[in-house]
């Protein structure tokens, strides 16, 4: 019999503060004091793993930690630390350590640091506190912040472009935000809760009574998460925002934003709503179609692209609707396989932005046209390259593999079986895509001029952009081959559906 | 002697005697003036809080002399809510003062024109928080003329410090209107005492007034009230006013002038008129809403900074009138809901928008000009008072965490609970036009191609001053318990 380790209920607020203080402080700081705000982000992404363990390890003990602060009367700020909540938590408290470390080596030099690393925190904090929102009121609180807080890391250079990337970003998430919040409000006024809970809080009898009132109050949520999920057509700021920082990039496609939308699905469609409500609704498959539609659409705009980050982005935008395609099927083995893409997309995404990243550091290199010969310069950077993209299409052993198996042969149990050919023309589509990348990557000549190669002879970059992205890509093979493990995300995901806390 | 009466006068006397030893005009004087009128009023708030919360709504009879020939001072949980945040952002504006004005020991800072302004500010503003503090205890009607009066005169003379032409002549309309409305409001007290024979806020509530002459009453009351609320359509002295104003003095007018107004208007139509006629809080409601439209499109319109914040005030007080309607739109919790909302609503603006004229002012310093292009970059120069503006813009769009959201929150609550669905898109809909002016100065400073190399050192203080303000805002956001607990304390309102 195991037993947890820690029951300390505000468990769940350290792992908030950890990144949030180092944040403030950072903030405080002067451009020039490196190594303190290198220690602080570090210590802080440190710290967040160690408190997001023990509290893995409690709740697979069968504990559970709640931590609430009355804001309103009857509204209060509460923080729990259940199974669905770590699975995202515990993404994007890993992704942040090394996405931090990328981050450090790659904004040396750049301009104002200490504004970049303080977002970045803020960025992290309002990500964990979107995971284990327990209500919908803590959960819009941090959605929104997390939607001013990245904000300024879009518009980092300050560029003209990334100024209209920013501006065009702010236009989809404020408006969503806007949506999101009279939604949130008039569902406390209709159902009397906010609370999130398994299997959902609405009374099929009174959806019954009133279809026409809960499918807008379900349409204002679901607009409200479809912009921050990039669902077409809502999607319209995620390929812009590309323009960012190639950190920026992985916070905003793996780490934290579209995360984060996809996040409020799951708890739109499972916590709010309940399935079975959402499928009586008639909701489920518009989400179902609202998905396959994007995964196509998506997947066939990326293939008209030559800009390898905008390539990658459009690429999000298809996967990411994998995940809301699984958790709004009626069947448990969708489920799990839309929950698992949740960590899967994260690991194999995160890969591809920091190689496309360290490719544009070392090289210079930002099209796909001109990767010739690449590979041969780079040789550690593109065999994680190859991993992420071989995920992407779903080959095995790869982790996209097993969230494709597991969505096939759910939308065969939820008896939607025209999901599968949807599945197999996307894994087609990123094959057409990301093949051609591969190709020009290892076997054409070099067929540019690689800037800033003098002066990095040999070398692939600074070490601490190179083994980030290592990592992600041993982690990303790693889920895959040991989805059996007890450690697995895919175990992990189905413990949250065997559980019954969806 | 209680607490009340303690702390009741020390909110009144304490800026008042500060003002006069201010008067002296020596550089030393006015720190230590400005130290004990801030503190004063500071100590007297968190004393009437306690006394509040734990006692009740309290008063304080003048010498002993009751009502009608005594002056009787009344303290609820509204009153006191306003009297702290009074004192917060008073307290941050005399910090800010000190450095603002430059070092007045020096002979030619004291005998520049700037500096000839400068030693009036520590008596006028410390005068003006003495009327302030006397509007939200007065319980009758001549000593809120009387306090209006004087709140009025100061609030103008503040206004014409800056030594322009623009500003004397902004600060001359300013007087003008103001005394405009101090007219209407003195007409319908006129009335009333001859209907009523009374002046007390509590014995009119008693007599319930109703018919024409307390309807007229009614009326000219809340017009004068407007024009010196600026609220839409007479809105138009605000901005010049506002704006032309030395930075601690714009801080000031728009975030607490404003509201002493504000304040006597709620009174008037709920303590004392019971709520008065739906079609009239629905006619507010509508100006409010004219408000929030014109004044933020006409904020987005603007090429110089201070005038942007200005049309702001314009914008951010229609939603203070939105609630107007909201407040007896349905059952009592509605109502309430409503109530705590707008209120969060204006102690969040007073916080983020004295937060965001001081960090104005920290911009316009460091560059010496006040236009938008001029303050290009200038996030890279000074972050701190960057961040000022940036998390007071926040609270004033009401996004998380904010005490501006907490409001928002109620406010939408209670429109969609009484199935107003046009308030809701009012309330939801002001919230993105804010963003849009609040975002173009931020784009603005954060351009980064033209980040001033030369520019004057703003004084810690002055950028403390401001971001202090905004973390109360952003603080007050996971608070909102307290403030809604405080409101509770007193019967000014029918539920």
């Amino acid at each position: 019999m195991v037993t947890p380790l820690v029951t300390w209920d505000a468990l769940p607020l350290l792992v908030v503060l950890s990144s949030f203080v180092p944040g403030i402080a950072i903030m405080f700081l002067r451009e020039e004091q490196e190594a303190l705000r290198t220690t602080l982000n570090l210590v802080g992404a440190l710290a967040k793993l160690v408190f997001v363990s023990l509290m893995l390890q409690g709740v697979a003990a069968g504990a559970s930690y709640e931590w609430a602060l009355e804001v309103l009367p009857g509204l209060s700020l509460t923080l729990e630390g259940d199974a669905l909540a770590l699975l995202f938590v515990t993404l994007s408290a890993a992704l942040w350590l090394v996405t931090t470390l990328y981050a450090i080596g790659y904004m040396q030099g750049h301009e104002n640091r200490t504004r970049f690393f303080s977002f970045f925190s803020l960025c992290v904090t309002a990500t964990t506190g979107i995971a284990m929102a327990g209500d919908l009121f803590t959960f819009v609180l941090f959605y929104e912040a997390l939607t001013w807080a990245t904000y300024p890391l879009v518009v980092h250079s300050g560029t003209p472009e990334a100024v209209r990337a920013g501006r065009s970003y702010l236009a989809y998430t404020l408006g969503a935000g806007t949506l999101l919040v009279v939604g949130a409000v008039w569902f406390q006024v209709t159902v009397g809760t906010v609370n999130f809970s398994p299997g959902g809080v609405v009374d099929a009898m009174a959806v019954d009574a009133e279809p026409l009132r809960y499918g807008i109050l379900f349409f204002l949520l679901f607009v409200g998460m479809g912009v921050k999920s990039a669902f077409f057509p809502l999607h319209g700021w995620l390929p812009t925002a590309m323009v960012a920082p190639a950190p920026v990039s992985a916070l905003l496609h793996a780490v934290a934003v579209v995360k984060a939308g996809a996040f409020g699905i799951i708890r739109l469609v499972h916590s709010l709503f309940g399935i079975e409500v959402t499928w009586q609704m008639g909701a489920t498959t518009v989400i179902v179609a609202v998905a396959s539609f994007t995964i196509i659409y998506a997947s066939i705009r990326a293939l008209a692209q030559d800009d390898l980050k905008r390539i990658l982005a459009f690429s999000t935008v298809s996967q990411l609707s994998y995940i809301a395609l699984g958790v709004a099927l009626l069947d448990p083995m969708a489920q799990v396989g839309g929950l698992v893409h949740l960590v899967h997309q994260g690991l194999m995404k995160i890969t591809l932005f920091f190689c496309a990243g360290l490719i544009t550091e070392t090289l210079g290199v930002k099209t796909v046209s001109a990767m010739g010969g690449v590979a041969r310069r780079m040789p550690l950077t593109m065999a994680a390259f190859t991993i992420g993209a071989l995920g992407m299409i779903g080959l095995p052993p790869v982790a996209g593999f097993i969230s494709k198996w597991y969505l096939g042969i759910g939308s065969l149990g939820a008896g939607v079986p025209w999901v599968i050919p949807v599945l197999l023309a996307s894994s087609l589509l990123n094959a057409a895509y990301f093949l051609p990348i591969l190709r020009t990557a290892y076997f054409d000549d070099r067929n540019a001029e690689w800037s800033g190669e003098e002066a990095r002879r040999g070398l692939e970059g600074d070490w601490r952009l190179v083994w980030p992205a290592v990592v992600t890509a041993a982690l990303s093979l790693g889920v895959g081959l040991f989805a059996a493990s007890d450690l697995s995300p895919l175990s992990w995901a189905i413990l949250i559906v065997e559980r019954g806390v969806l | 002697m209680t607490p009340f009466e303690l702390w009741t006068s020390v909110a009144v006397f304490g800026p008042l005697l500060a003002a006069v030893l201010a008067l002296s005009g020596r550089p030393r004087i006015l720190r230590i003036a400005l130290a004990t009128g801030s503190a004063s009023a500071l100590a007297a708030a968190l004393g009437l809080w306690g006394a509040v919360t734990h006692e009740g709504p309290g008063r304080h009879l003048l010498g002993g002399w009751g009502q009608p020939l005594g002056i009787e001072l009344w303290v609820d949980g509204f009153a006191t809510a306003m009297l702290l945040v009074t004192a917060v952002v008073g307290s941050a504006i005399s910090l800010y003062s000190l450095s603002y004005f430059g070092d007045l020991s020096e002979l030619s800072v004291r005998e520049s024109p700037a500096g000839r302004g400068a030693r009036y500010f520590a008596p006028l503003w410390l005068l003006l928080w003495s009327a302030l503090n006397g509007i939200y205890l007065s319980a009758d009607l001549f000593n809120l003329y009387v306090m209006l009066e004087i709140l009025g005169l100061a609030a103008a003379a503040i206004v014409t410090l800056a030594v322009t032409t623009q500003a004397t002549v902004a600060g001359m309309r300013y007087l003008i209107v103001s005394l405009v409305g101090s007219l209407f409001f003195l007409l319908g007290v006129a009335l009333l005492y001859v209907e009523y024979g009374v002046l007390s806020l509590e014995a009119l509530a008693a007599a319930e007034p109703a018919g024409p002459a307390a309807a007229i009453a009614l009326v000219s009351m809340t017009v004068g009230m407007a024009m010196k609320t600026a609220l839409f359509p007479f809105h138009a002295w605000l901005p010049p006013a506002h704006a032309g104003a030395p930075a601690p003095g714009s801080a000031l007018l728009s975030a607490l002038v404003v509201k002493g107004s504000f304040f006597i208007l709620v009174r008037l139509w709920f303590a004392v008129y019971g709520g008065g006629t739906e079609g009239g809080l629905f006619v507010l409601g509508l100006l409010g809403a004219g408000a929030i439209l014109w004044g933020s499109l006409l904020a987005l319109r603007q090429t110089s900074l201070k005038r942007l914040i200005a049309y702001s005030t314009v914008a951010q007080l229609g939603y203070l009138f939105v609630m107007f309607p909201l407040l007896l739109g349905g059952s009592g919790e509605v109502n309430a809901d409503a109530w705590s909302g707008g209120m969060l609503l204006l102690l969040s603006h007073a916080l983020a928008k004295a937060a965001m004229f001081l960090a104005a002012g920290n911009m316009s310093y460091a560059v010496a000009e006040d236009s938008l292009p001029a303050i290009s970059g200038i996030a890279h120069r000074l972050p701190v008072s960057f961040f000022a503006f940036g998390l007071g813009g926040l609270s004033l769009a009401g996004l998380p965490p904010s005490a501006g959201f907490l409001g928002k929150w109620l406010l939408l609550r209670s429109a969609i609970e009484s199935g107003a669905w046009g308030w809701v898109v009012v309330i939801a809909g002001g919230g993105l036009l804010t963003l849009g002016y609040v975002i173009l100065v931020l784009r603005y400073a954060l351009d980064r191609k033209d980040a001033p190399d030369d520019y004057r050192p703003v004084p810690r203080r002055m950028e403390g001053a401001a971001i202090l303000l905004a973390l109360v805002a952003v603080v007050l956001g996971v608070r909102g318990v307290e403030v809604v607990a405080l409101l509770q304390q007193g019967a000014v309102f029918p539920w």
